[in-house]
């Protein structure tokens, strides 16, 4: 099952012009020509006859209860066409609407505001300045009440409660969960040589897309249609939602995700500005769009992370690693407005035990509420993946620490071995296939690990900090199996249609969406490989709800573990059945042709030969097809993954410190995947750049932080810092291949995995230059001169 | 009040408020939705346009500042011979995921190859340091731009040609 | 988008229609040059002129020139100019340094030093420049134009000695021989605000400091110069222990806060490092200047 491919330079060496891979290879997007253009389509693009434009009033406070809300003034602004509120919004029992983890959320307040930034009042407007203008008419008398900002302190007895809404509730707890085995752990670590124990703060970060969320919403009223574009990573589950929570009629509801300008996790939700958009236009009969700026986006969406981890690691003192413990904490905000599948609250943290054989693993999680904006899964996480990684791997790090160990040789010494594939581990999870130690030695050999460590050791000796860090991850994605993984009871399986047109052209219809991932040219090649049509000559039709089938979107690395694995196998039905119209065409039994990519042959007699083309034309002609065969050449089918695919990699990290300042240089970036079968690898390096950029981003300098009294104080790009390219290397790319056993094409997935693995490679590489053990993220250069002088580091 | 802006070469009049951005300006009265804004900032410089032929943040300029200036957007980088090198390069090289930013990278590329044609890596990277992508870790842009340094008149023509061949 | 209250706009056509227009609009009038501070803010409602007059027309302000042993610079050259100058580098290396970390190259075009100046954020680098240069400040109103030194522009943060009917027009860096001058500067990201910033002049004569400028940004509620550091230098040679003395001296007589840019105690740390971080290649590049004089002086 494994196999592993000949390291290959990065970049590739291109393709010659004329060679056009028909499937599989480096081919050229279809998206680029409208997007170098300028000919991108995205939601605030979109201009509609009479459109009206909205804004939000927010609340300037984290918790305070509403006395009044005096729209008057902004109701006489001329151009103002409706002004609704939470007493608008509760005569249509719209107020609240449910969160993807089964919790309620406040459309427009009522009662209180539980953070700052929250939504209070909707202005729809003649215009987009005029909106912004009478949001500012408004006058809302708040009484303030004290805010629940730390985490830590959200379960104090007489801490203020946040969701006094809930009938009954007398504090701010959300949830337990637990995973693994509590008494074999314990039993592990109490015969332990080693015990390491370290506290650490995976920080509220955010996944900041350049455009920001927004909508257009148009009912007609004649048709009692809504029209609904949408910056949404799953349009089909937020039309069901809409259906559910509105009473609108599902088939009257059109959700349509246009070019959307990135996502990360951040376009999952529902968010109230969509819902205030769709009851203004029902109330004004006009078009209403509604586009959130940087600081509504920063301070009210999705946020990521904001776990609080207490980790412990038991080991043999020669270096074996025996069990992993974690207690988090996990601040989710005023509401619990996680998207993960029903049955996960912690999402898959529990796979915190990483790459490794160990013998026993135990993890509580504790959900508490806070006065912050609602979220916690976003940011290419894959449902915690990315807590989960940076927990194990920091832990492995300072395990090596402890032991005076080299941490690669560490890691190198537990990986699971490839003979124990398909692994169990400790949590539950069945990982499917994977060569760990050949990812691990490929990623030394490029970054020349040995060397770096004699170069550390002579700069050291000339008082200059330069550290390596080493990760490896193992991620869980493409989720999942409906027996296990649903969200709001919707099974997360996914369909796909393909048409073979009578000329041989093709048009795919998928269920996922596109935010830049480019599906309309990777699902193009899947088809094109199983049917040998050139990828030029396949549509791929997305993210429109009227023209697609039924599938629960884009996020958690899912679409090419899951709806590309429709993809490949919807083509594959089309070929069986041309394999039936094939031999009615050559009069032959279908079980005498043999495929060729593109067409079918006679066995025994290549020369005697259908192309699918002519295969297709003779399906919509008047061949005489055998009883029971229909004729057109066509096929639907919906994808219910056995597992979910287990993509990894190993990472390396080299930084230099400034030792006057603590200002950290990212010199190189060495980063070795393993996603299983490549389908275009420009497109998956791609994908790779860009998560290892988050990764720099998150260890270095993003974070959404906040004062005591519950004020954001990252809202906008001058205080939530995103690298540029100045603050990222050139990266080195390098990978191995061991498809996914269960996946019909051995694909396992790439949108996330640089971004999970990345951050712990680049903090463990700081920690490793300037001799510390552990400092959180942020690693700004006063977190880190702060760090390296013995202090936890300055707020934020 | 009435402004004039000469855009792409050609002078573009609408009757706006003082307070209107050049960047609404551009998207909103003449439908050149290729200039985005991510930000209120001037930080992501997706509305980077090239004011009398250097890149400035088109959030950050009143139309009225800009009228009686020439203003070059992403819809007048493609001449009559076909794509600019700097588009064919970011087809070349994958210099765009989600297509956010490109037109604001696309059009800082152009400003420095204009001034500089053969720039070092360091130098692209500090062209393009005022702006944001969170798609492609900028190294394929980097490449993109080398690329069009690399094929000044190289350009290729049309879509059509260029889409689903090998890169 | 966020967008700004509305106002009303006005294109001055030269620096006497600028001040007629300021005089006749009053105090609700705002100059805009670059923009790139008080757009933002507008954006953000936290500024709302009722006028905003546009002086980019004011190209007889965009200048850089030597005259009576000043370089002149007209307040509406933009950072760009003062990055790419052959003629600022070679006598104020310092501009080069801090223009290289301020904003981003689109900004830079557009920003002006006057711009910079008159917002009078304590953390903007080009305050700190020219206080470390002891630049004059030429203001000019109705009645007239007042040269104000660099240490008395300043009321406090955000706040200038120009008068609401009054522009600055240019800014006078005296010329002094055998200098060096250099700007340090810890940010969190290229673009960013200092964390904290020095900038450092100096002239030698004979082997010692003759002169000696240094300020700091973002250590404190104004950019003022260090002036203890300052005499710490005078009459030294430049040494590691002088700068040493200069950066405690520096770092004692700062006033950072602790944000989320770092502790106090880090920046005050940072006023001591990157003072005597600027003063070594400050003093280096004086040495270098020192010895082509002498070379030019035996030549001639």
């Amino acid at each position: 099952m494994t196999t592993v491919e000949e390291s290959a330079p990065a970049p590739e060496p291109a393709a010659a012009p004329e060679e056009r891979p028909i499937g599989y290879g480096r081919l050229r997007r279809k998206e680029d020509p409208r997007f170098v253009r300028g000919k991108g389509h995205y939601v605030d693009d979109i201009q509609l006859p009479g459109m009206l434009h909205g804004a939000v009033l927010r609340s300037p406070l984290a918790h305070a209860r509403i006395v009044s809300i005096d729209t008057s003034a902004a109701e006489s602004h001329p151009k103002v066409k409706a002004v609704i509120t939470g007493a608008t919004l509760e005569g249509l029992g719209l107020a609240w609407m449910p969160t993807l983890s089964m919790d309620t959320q406040a459309v427009l307040a009522t009662d209180k505001v539980r953070f700052q930034g929250q939504e209070v009042a909707f202005v729809v407007a003649e215009d987009h300045y005029a909106a912004r203008d009478a949001v500012e008419l408004i006058d809302v008398e708040y009484e303030p009440l004290d805010p629940v900002i730390d985490a830590r302190h959200a379960l104090d007895p007489g801490a203020p409660v946040i969701r006094d809404d809930q009938e009954g509730r007398t504090d701010n707890h959300i949830f337990d969960w637990e995973a693994g085995d509590k008494a074999a752990t314990d039993a592990v670590f109490a015969r332990a040589d080693v015990v390491v124990t370290q506290d650490m703060l995976y920080p509220r970060v955010h996944p900041a897309p350049l455009e920001t969320c927004g909508c257009v919403a148009d009912m007609d009223p004649v048709e009692g249609k809504l029209t609904l574009w949408e910056t949404t990573q799953a349009p089909h589950a937020h039309r069901t939602l809409y259906a559910m929570v509105a009473g609108l009629p599902e088939h009257k509801i059109r959700v349509v995700s246009p070019d959307i300008g990135g996502g990360f996790g951040n376009k999952v939700g529902i968010y109230p500005g969509y819902v205030c958009a769709v009851v203004g236009s029902i109330l004004t009969g006009k078009p209403v769009k509604w586009v959130e700026d940087r600081s509504e986006n920063l301070m009210s969406t999705s946020f990521a992370r904001d776990y609080h981890m207490h980790g412990e690691i038991a080991a043999t003192r020669d270096g074996r690693i025996l069990a992993v413990r974690v207690d988090v904490l996990a601040d989710h905000g005023a509401f619990n407005g996680t998207a993960q599948p029903t049955k996960y609250p912690a999402g898959f943290f529990h796979i915190f035990t990483g790459s490794y054989d160990i013998e026993a693993a135990h993890c509580k999680v504790t959900g508490v509420y806070t006065n912050k904006a609602p979220g916690g899964v976003a940011y290419a996480c894959s449902f915690r993946v990315t807590e989960a990684v940076y927990l194990i791997e920091r832990m492995v790090d300072c395990l090596a620490d402890e032991l005076g160990e080299d941490p690669a040789e560490l890691r190198m010494k537990n990986l699971l071995r490839p003979e124990q594939f398909p692994y169990h581990n400790k949590t539950g999870w069945e990982y499917d296939s994977g060569d760990y130690p050949t990812t691990l030695r490929k990623a030394l050999d490029v970054a020349g690990y040995q060397e770096l460590r004699r170069e550390q050791a002579e700069r050291r000796e000339r008082g200059e900090l330069m550290g390596v860090g080493v990760s490896f991850f193992t991620e869980t994605v493409g989720a999942g199996p409906r027996a296990h993984m649903d969200i709001l009871g919707l099974g997360m399986a996914d369909g796909c249609e393909l048409r073979i047109h009578p000329t041989g052209k093709a048009v795919l219809r998928i269920s996922v969406q596109s935010q830049g991932q480019g599906h309309e040219t990777t699902f193009a090649q899947i088809v094109a490989e199983e049917l040998g049509i050139p990828p030029e000559d396949i549509e791929v039709v997305h993210g429109d709800t009227d023209q697609t089938p039924f599938g629960l979107g884009t996020y958690g690395s899912r679409s090419t573990p899951v709806s590309g694995a429709a993809a490949a196998v919807v083509a594959r039905k089309v070929r069986d059945k041309s394999r039936i119209i094939a031999g009615a065409m050559l009069e032959i039994a279908p079980d005498d042709l043999e495929w060729e990519k593109g067409r079918w042959l006679v066995k025994g007699d290549p020369g005697n030969a259908r192309t699918i083309q002519e295969i297709a034309l003779a399906a919509h002609g008047v061949l005489e097809l055998p009883e029971g065969v229909e004729g057109h050449l066509e096929a639907t089918t919906v994808y219910n993954p056995p597992n979910l695919t287990y993509p990894y990699g190993a990472y390396i990290c080299v930084v230099d410190v400034d030792p006057g300042t603590g200002a950290v240089k990212v010199r190189r970036f060495v980063a070795v995947d393993d996603c299983g079968t490549r389908i275009n690898p420009t497109i998956i390096e791609g994908q790779v750049h860009g998560g290892l950029a988050d990764g720099v981003g998150m260890a270095l300098m993003e974070i959404i932080a906040f004062d005591e009294d519950g004020n954001c104080l990252s809202g906008s790009f001058m205080d939530y810092l995103l690298p540029t390219a100045l603050e990222v290397p050139a990266w080195e790319l390098d990978h191995t291949v061991t498809p996914s056993p269960h996946h019909p094409i051995g694909a396992k997935g790439i949108g996330e995995s640089a971004t999970v693995g990345s951050p712990a490679a680049v903090v463990n590489a700081v920690m490793d230059a300037i001799g510390v053990r552990h400092a959180d993220m942020p690693l700004t250069p006063g977190r880190v001169w702060q760090a390296m002088h013995g202090g936890v580091g300055a707020p934020q | 009040m009435q402004v004039t802006i000469n855009v792409n070469g050609e002078d573009r009049s609408a009757d706006v408020e003082a307070r209107h951005l050049l960047v609404r300006f551009l998207r909103d009265d003449l439908g050149l939705t290729g200039t985005h804004w991510g930000c209120d900032t001037s930080n992501c410089g997706t509305c980077v346009v090239l004011m009398d032929g250097e890149p400035v943040k088109s959030c950050t300029v009143l139309a009225a500042m800009a009228a009686g200036h020439e203003v070059r957007t992403v819809e007048g980088l493609e001449g009559p011979d076909g794509l600019d090198p700097v588009q064919q390069g970011f087809i070349e090289k994958h210099g765009l995921q989600c297509g956010f930013c490109t037109p604001g990278m696309m059009m800082t590329a152009r400003a420095l190859l204009d001034r500089n044609p053969d720039p070092s890596e360091d130098e692209i990277r500090e062209a393009i340091s005022g702006q944001l992508c969170r798609c492609t870790g900028y190294l394929n842009i980097v490449r993109a731009v080398q690329w069009a340094a690399q094929h000044p008149a190289e350009a290729e023509q049309a879509p059509a040609q260029t889409a689903g061949s090998a890169a | 988008m966020q967008v700004p209250a509305a106002f009303e706009y006005r294109r001055a056509s030269s620096v006497e229609d600028a001040l007629a227009l300021l005089e006749s609009l009053g105090e609700e009038a705002r100059v805009v040059a670059g923009g790139h501070s008080l757009l933002p803010m507008m954006k953000l409602r936290l500024a709302r002129p009722e006028y905003l007059i546009d002086i980019n027309d004011l190209s007889d302000l965009d200048y850089l020139r030597v005259e009576g042993g000043e370089l002149r610079v007209g307040a509406l050259t933009r950072h760009r100019s003062l990055l790419e100058s052959e003629l600022v580098f070679r006598h104020f290396p310092i501009f080069h340094d801090a223009e290289r970390v301020i904003a981003d190259p689109p900004v830079r075009n557009r920003g002006t030093i006057g711009g910079s100046l008159c917002q009078a954020d304590p953390s903007e680098d080009l305050s700190a420049v020219c206080a470390a240069l002891r630049a004059a400040l030429v203001v000019r109103g109705r009645n007239g134009t007042r040269v104000i030194p660099m240490a008395e522009f300043y009321r406090g943060p955000y706040e200038t000695e120009v008068g609401p009917a009054e522009m600055l027009v240019e800014i006078r860096l005296p010329l002094v021989a055998n200098a060096g001058s250099a700007y340090e500067k810890v940010e969190r990201k290229a673009g960013d605000w200092a964390v904290a910033a020095s900038g450092a002049a100096v002239a030698l004569e004979g082997g010692r400091i003759t002169q000696a400028g240094i300020a700091l940004a973002a250590l404190g509620a104004a950019t003022v110069n260090s002036v203890r550091a300052e005499q710490a230098l005078l009459g030294r040679e430049p040494t590691e222990e002088a700068f040493a003395a200069a950066g405690r001296s520096a770092a004692e007589d700062c006033d950072p806060v602790t944000d989320g840019r770092g502790s106090a105690e880090y920046k005050r740390h940072l006023a001591d490092e990157l003072t005597r971080r600027a003063l070594r290649r400050a003093a280096d590049r004086a040495a270098v200047a020192a010895l082509a004089a002498g070379a030019a002086g035996e030549d001639g």
